[in-house]
């Protein structure tokens, strides 16, 4: 289902017509393709086509896209625009009576066999064939009749699986299988007693699952959801005894405002922060504070193994998703990434350790939640090893999309928020790790710092335009002294399946790595706003991003003065054995299933 | 209602499955050379070998070929031809398909789930026998019909059924 389109230009153009509009087209394109160029809408609802990432989901199974081909072609048929290819002369309605009711009867039909519960659906409003039900004019479900009834898959710490919404469009399992290259989801059995899950119907916890959540971004129902933990955030802001500390990712800043109607890639900052306060957390930080540490730590690492003949390529362990897609997919590579933690977690660690003594908090008593754009840091909050000592964890994790929830809830007009900063010490931090939430941010941070720690001299321009790019495999080479070093950057897991496979085979050397499992990066995670299809959306979020780093005078995550501070007074020298113990942790080979 | 719980891959039995049928299979699938397009072939060559396909011969084929254990899954759950429970050493079908069923054939199942101490789609605890109620098998002139593996039974009456039960558990190993 993986279709690249060809470019257009050397094909033939014919002549057609639609809805009594005659128009020229290029041979070979679909009847949906041709009706969008004039300005004619066709519903569609499993039909999506991500040409940014190379996805199109082609099954033609829903037949909501119902149009009418004309006598004149010898034909009187009702076709599916989304893969009927247009012929010369042909003659398309899209209007008729027929054409129109055929399209109401397959939602009709869905809706049959579809649980009546708008009401409490987590994707009330979000829905795809809700809003369809409504651009159709379905008034009622003609056909009563047997229905699924599947028990919810809620054995996983991050994504819910709710067969009895699933439409069969095999949305996710393009993206699973096409983009991702997880091979988590399948069809599985036939006929009516068909559903999508993984092999030998095992719940999705057992699987090799990476809970990238790319699965719940095209779910176009509540089919995949993720898990909600807001609820446990009010309980906790409604505990006198806690002291609540939340932490924004970087990509956060960047679509929130989506959610409230405001422009995508607008940067909302200041008003995020605001909301936080008012929502009544004790302190609001930014996680970006601990991605300058990590940039910290890492940096120092790279150069170590570098340094100390150890393996190479380095790779960037800031992404969950990706770090259960090694630990699954390619055990033998387990040397090869970073062992420091990502952002978040060292946050959580260093709220319920330094943060703690400085303010003479109980750690017991200190409850971090994260803001993530993100379904997998979800199940990596819950990981043993990052647990164990629960003074050193994160406690709750929720996506934008949740985040936008709760200011709902609390009743804050978002949009009218004014501005202000993050609390201090742990809200301060640089453009560098601002552009963590983009493809190329880390490693591109990491080399700011690296280099200059190399050189020993200030660099001139802190912006690497050769990490940057929309190419979801990249290679670059950055000259750092009398160095090289070679780097590859991949986003989306299917990539980070070729530049492992390349690493593996020995075909390309490498110094540094970074891959981030969502196509895009962090801004186009599974948490952030549903993008239903534009991904023009998550273009603009990633210029926002940038824009974040210009804004900043502090572009360097090794300037970070309360990070110093933090070094100095607490954690000792970067990959120090007390910075090791705290900040860096350990993978592990599991099952392919 | 749906049972999804209905369509899993069995558990495998206290005893592992035999290496050398491993080795059989491994063998198979390096002979093809491409094995492009050939997962159905390589699943009704493993039903052969195991008499049935559980989880670890599923996972072997997925690992052996490259490809997602859940498609492996989605195809040996989509046939009905394939299976995931061990099967008797003879399968015994009884045709409920219109013809056979208004001629009795729901009694003739009735006789041998009560002989067999089975139901429809258990084996027998000797392994010797499952008991599959079917749909029509295309033979309605006969029926009502009894298929055991591959022979077919026309007109079958419950007197007759002992016999047949005989002739599979003697001399028809």
């Amino acid at each position: 289902m993986l279709e690249p389109k060809e470019a257009d230009d050397h094909k033939e153009i014919i002549p057609i017509k639609i809805n009594d509009q005659n128009i020229t087209v290029p041979v070979g394109i679909t009847i949906l393709e041709a009706a969008h160029q004039i300005g004619i809408r066709i519903p569609t609802l499993c039909h999506l086509d991500l040409h940014d990432i190379k996805m199109v989901n082609k099954t033609s199974s829903c037949r909501v896209c119902m149009v009418e081909l004309s006598k004149g072609n010898n034909r009187n048929d009702l076709v599916p625009a989304c893969v009927t290819p247009v012929t010369r002369d042909m003659e398309i309605r899209t209007d008729t009576l027929r054409a129109i009711r055929a399209r109401r009867m397959a939602v009709e039909l869905l809706l049959s066999n579809h649980p009546n519960e708008c009401f409490t659906c987590p994707k009330n409003l979000e829905c795809e064939l809700q809003a369809l039900a409504a651009e159709l004019g379905v008034r009622q479900i003609r056909w009563e009749g047997e229905r699924m009834d599947y028990p919810k898959d809620v054995s996983s710490d991050a994504i819910v699986k709710d067969a009895n919404k699933c439409i069969y469009c095999r949305r996710c399992e393009t993206m699973c299988n096409e983009v991702q290259t997880c091979g988590i989801l399948s069809g599985i059995g036939r006929g009516f007693d068909s559903f999508v899950g993984p092999a030998f119907n095992i719940p999705m916890a057992e699987s090799s699952c990476t809970y990238c959540g790319q699965c719940v971004q095209v779910c176009p129902t509540a089919a995949l959801t993720e898990v909600n933990h807001t609820d446990k955030v009010w309980e906790a802001l409604n505990d006198p005894d806690k002291h609540v500390v939340v932490q924004t990712a970087p990509a956060i800043r960047a679509a929130l405002g989506e959610l409230f109607n405001m422009e995508a890639g607008t940067l909302v900052t200041g008003k995020m922060v605001t909301a936080l306060k008012r929502m009544d957390f004790d302190a609001v930080f930014d996680t970006n504070f601990g991605a300058d540490i990590t940039v910290m730590e890492e940096a120092t690492e790279l150069i170590y193994r570098m340094n100390n003949e150890k393996r190479l390529p380095m790779l960037t362990s800031c992404c969950p998703a990706w770090v259960k897609f090694i630990e699954h997919q390619f055990p033998e590579l387990l040397d090869v990434p970073s062992t420091c933690k990502s952002p978040h977690i060292m946050f959580g660690t260093i709220a319920k350790t330094y943060y703690a003594e400085k303010n003479e908090i109980d750690p017991d008593n200190i409850v971090v939640v994260s803001v993530m754009p993100c379904i997998a840091k979800k199940a990596e909050a819950k990981r043993p090893e990052l647990t164990k000592d629960e003074h050193n964890n994160v406690d709750i994790v929720i996506t934008t999309r949740e985040l936008g929830a709760m200011i709902k809830e609390a009743g804050i007009e978002f949009a009218e928020l004014p501005e202000s900063d993050f609390d201090s010490p742990m809200g301060m931090a640089s453009g560098a790790a601002a552009i963590f939430g983009n493809t190329g941010g880390v490693i591109e941070a990491v080399i700011r710092t690296a280099c200059e720690w190399i050189t020993g001299d200030p660099l001139d321009n802190v912006e690497f335009d050769q990490l940057r790019g929309a190419n979801g495999l990249r290679k670059a080479a950055i000259k750092v002294g009398n160095k090289e070093l070679r780097i590859g950057i991949a986003s989306g897991l299917g990539n980070a399946r070729q530049l492992l496979e390349q690493i593996r085979d020995g075909k390309e050397d490498y110094d540094a790595i970074e891959i981030m499992a969502c196509p895009g990066g962090c801004v186009a995670g599974g948490g952030q706003p549903y993008h239903h299809g534009n991904y023009e959306i998550v273009r603009k979020r990633q210029e926002a991003i940038y824009q974040e780093d210009k804004n900043k005078q502090l572009r360097k995550a090794h300037e970070n003065i309360e990070v110093l501070k933090l070094y100095k007074e607490y954690l000792g020298e970067p990959y120090g054995e007390f910075a090791q113990d705290l900040l860096h942790t350990h993978f592990e080979e599991r099952e392919r299933i | 209602m749906t049972k999804p719980q209905a369509i899993k891959a069995a558990e495998d039995r206290d005893q592992p499955l035999p290496e050398e049928y491993f080795d059989e299979l491994e063998k198979f699938i390096i002979d093809m050379g491409d094995t492009q397009g050939a997962l159905i072939e390589i699943l009704h060559k493993a039903q052969c070998i195991f008499g049935y396909l559980p989880r670890d011969v599923q996972l072997f084929i997925a690992r052996k070929l490259g490809i997602p254990a859940a498609e492996v899954f989605g195809v040996v759950s989509f046939y009905s031809y394939f299976t995931t429970e061990p099967r008797g050493r003879h399968t015994i079908s009884v045709c409920m398909g219109t013809a056979c069923f208004v001629r009795g054939s729901d009694q003739i199942i009735e006789r041998f789930k009560e002989k067999l101490n089975i139901e429809s789609n258990q084996i027998t605890e000797d392994g010797n026998f499952t008991l599959k109620d079917v749909r029509c098998i295309g033979a309605c002139g006969l029926s009502p019909i009894v298929m055991v593996d591959n022979k077919v039974y026309p007109r079958v009456e419950e007197e007759n059924l002992d016999n047949i039960i005989k002739t599979y558990s003697s001399e028809g190993l």
